[in-house]
């Protein structure tokens, strides 16, 4: 084995400066590298899978949502949807990227050619990829248990999907950034706790105490989980919920660019 | 603001190791990181093969190899997927396999990060460091927690490296690394530098040199206890008994004075049973510089 250095010898043969690979293959490999951690490590999969599909049979079994649409799984798909959104890019994502910063691969990763940029381009990706198939999942395990969408709820859907995910990642990298890992960890499953139940993700707000309803639409998880009903039982773009999914990523999204330690 | 460097001036070269030898707290990571670009300076100028770390890109990330005094894996990960994941950002990326046979990692190949030991963590790191074939490469504490196998083989390595033409700055606060691995040393305190040079100009250095102490040597030997050896040598050499039957003779010790204490030896019947002699260390240097208080 010869231990050249890229780029110091002079003359013939001399090896080529080093370079780094394409910013788009860079991304595409740590998003690979972050959704196998996620998919391997057995509790973010018990987060991102096997409670909400629980939660899920839970829901079409009790009478919850009872009279809030059609049938209760096509009440109930939507809002388990949006419940995954959370799982996986506010606390799955939230906790590893805490303890990343815990063990200093940050910043080691930091300075190889990935880079801060990059790094946080493969954590979104990797929520992304995750969400495809907790979306694959939970729309067989629905379709099984007799979910029937609107046709035109797909495409509005499916983007307000991702738009959740978006404003849940920047929140849970602004917790993992911020504070302590274990604190990470206790708050982020805290919040899918209480936001799960009480926050209008998976129960609408008009079956939540009156009070609590105007502050659950104002909630990433109420706004979410009201578009995603509206999309897959009417077929309607929810402009007020979107508005409010996107003030909360470019909130949070600046707060963590602001205040995210990468020590 | 808390200023935890001030007054640090520094370069290194091509195909040199350049070690930053301080105590715990002194400011070398700091130091180190703000080269990185991992730490943000609040002024100065640093340039990194010509370019400032704080705002370049890919590129210059690229030419460059850091291994973090903590090491920076994940510890749920394997060390050959890992490697193997960190070549992928490289355009040229050091064959894997031949790093991994070269550290000897394929003995905990299949050992996830945070079952390794501290030596095993230490070379997968430097692997991870190096797998981007770096021209310039940053190690913080590279022997901490090395058996000495490993030890051996990470400097048989940094030595290859640095003849091959890569250029090396590396953090330790212990001497004997710095003297047997560095082409030019910087003595950090303080979160400044307060001595540079070859470890050769350093041995030079110092109050003791200025005092004119500088040719001091430590004669230490092992024998009976309690022997009366008051007088045997001249005042300006201390002879101490340090414990029961181990003994230090310390000063401008000549042969003479060798001579004197071999023939008292002889009169009294006293065999030591192992004796040494120490020239002044690099640690001598450092001590002689920074001082004995502990900080």
């Amino acid at each position: 084995m010869n231990p050249t250095p890229a780029g110091t010898a002079a003359g013939a043969g001399a090896p080529a400066r080093q370079q780094p690979a394409s910013l788009l293959r860079r991304i595409l490999l740590q998003g690979k590298y972050e959704s196998l951690a996620m998919l391997r490590n057995g509790e973010q999969l018990i987060l991102a899978v096997v409670l909400p599909l629980l939660a899920l049979v839970g829901l079409t079994v009790t009478p919850f949502l009872d009279g809030l649409g059609p049938s209760r799984i096509d009440v109930a798909v939507p809002g388990i949807l949006a419940l995954c959104a959370m799982s996986t890019a506010f606390t799955g994502q939230g906790i590893a990227t805490g303890f990343d910063r815990r063990y200093g691969v940050l910043r080691f990763l930091s300075t190889t050619p990935l880079g801060r940029s990059g790094l946080i381009a493969g954590k979104v990706l990797s929520v992304l990829a995750v969400l495809c198939l907790q979306v694959a999942v939970v729309a067989t395990v629905g379709f099984s248990l007799g979910w029937q969408p609107t046709a035109a709820g797909w495409v509005p859907g499916l983007l307000l999907l991702a738009l959740g995910a978006a404003a849940f990642t920047a929140l849970g990298l602004l917790v993992a950034g911020t504070v302590r890992p274990e604190a990470t960890l206790a708050i982020t499953n805290l919040l899918w706790i209480l936001l799960g139940a009480l926050g209008g993700i998976v129960i609408p707000a008009e079956r939540l105490p009156s009070a609590a309803q105007q502050i659950v639409g104002l909630l990433p998880s109420g706004a979410l989980g009201e578009a995603l009903r509206d999309a897959f039982l009417h077929g309607a773009l929810n402009g007020a919920a979107s508005l409010i999914l996107v003030l909360w990523t470019v909130i949070a999204g600046a707060a963590a660019i602001r205040w995210f330690k990468w020590n | 603001m808390l200023r935890v460097v001030s007054g640090v001036s520094l370069s290194a070269e091509r195909g040199q190791v350049t070690a930053l030898l301080g105590a715990n707290g002194a400011g070398k990571t700091t130091t180190l990181e703000c080269a990185q670009g991992l730490q943000k300076r609040s002024g100065g100028s640093i340039s990194l093969l010509g370019q400032d770390p704080a705002t370049a890109g890919a590129e210059l990330r690229s030419r460059v190899g850091v291994m973090l005094q903590d090491g920076g894996l994940p510890p749920s990960a394997r060390p050959v997927p890992l490697l193997r994941h960190i070549a992928g950002l490289y355009a040229r990326p050091w064959p894997v396999d031949d790093l991994i046979q070269r550290l000897g990692i394929d003995t905990f190949s299949r050992t996830t990060v945070r079952r390794l030991s501290g030596g095993q963590k230490q070379r997968l790191a430097l692997a991870a460091a190096l797998v981007g074939r770096p021209e310039v490469l940053f190690l913080d504490e590279p022997s901490a927690g090395l058996d000495p196998q490993s030890r051996q083989l990470v400097f048989e390595l940094i030595g290859e490296l640095r003849d091959s033409g890569m250029g090396i700055i590396l953090t330790t606060h212990l001497m004997d690394d710095a003297q047997r691995l560095a082409d030019y040393v910087y003595i950090i305190d303080g979160g400044r530098n307060v001595a540079e040079g070859t470890v050769q100009e350093l041995l030079q250095r110092g109050p003791a040199v200025d005092a004119g102490t500088d040719h001091v040597r430590t004669l230490t030997f092992d024998a009976k206890p309690g022997l009366d050896l008051a007088g045997v040598l001249p005042a300006d050499v201390v002879v101490l008994e340090e414990r029961a039957g181990s003994y230090t003779a310390t000063g401008t010790l000549t042969p003479r004075h060798l001579a004197t204490l071999a023939e008292w030896w002889a009169a009294h019947d006293v065999m030591p049973a192992a004796m040494s002699l120490q020239a002044r260390s690099l640690e001598d240097v450092f001590l002689d510089i920074s001082g004995k208080d502990i900080r």
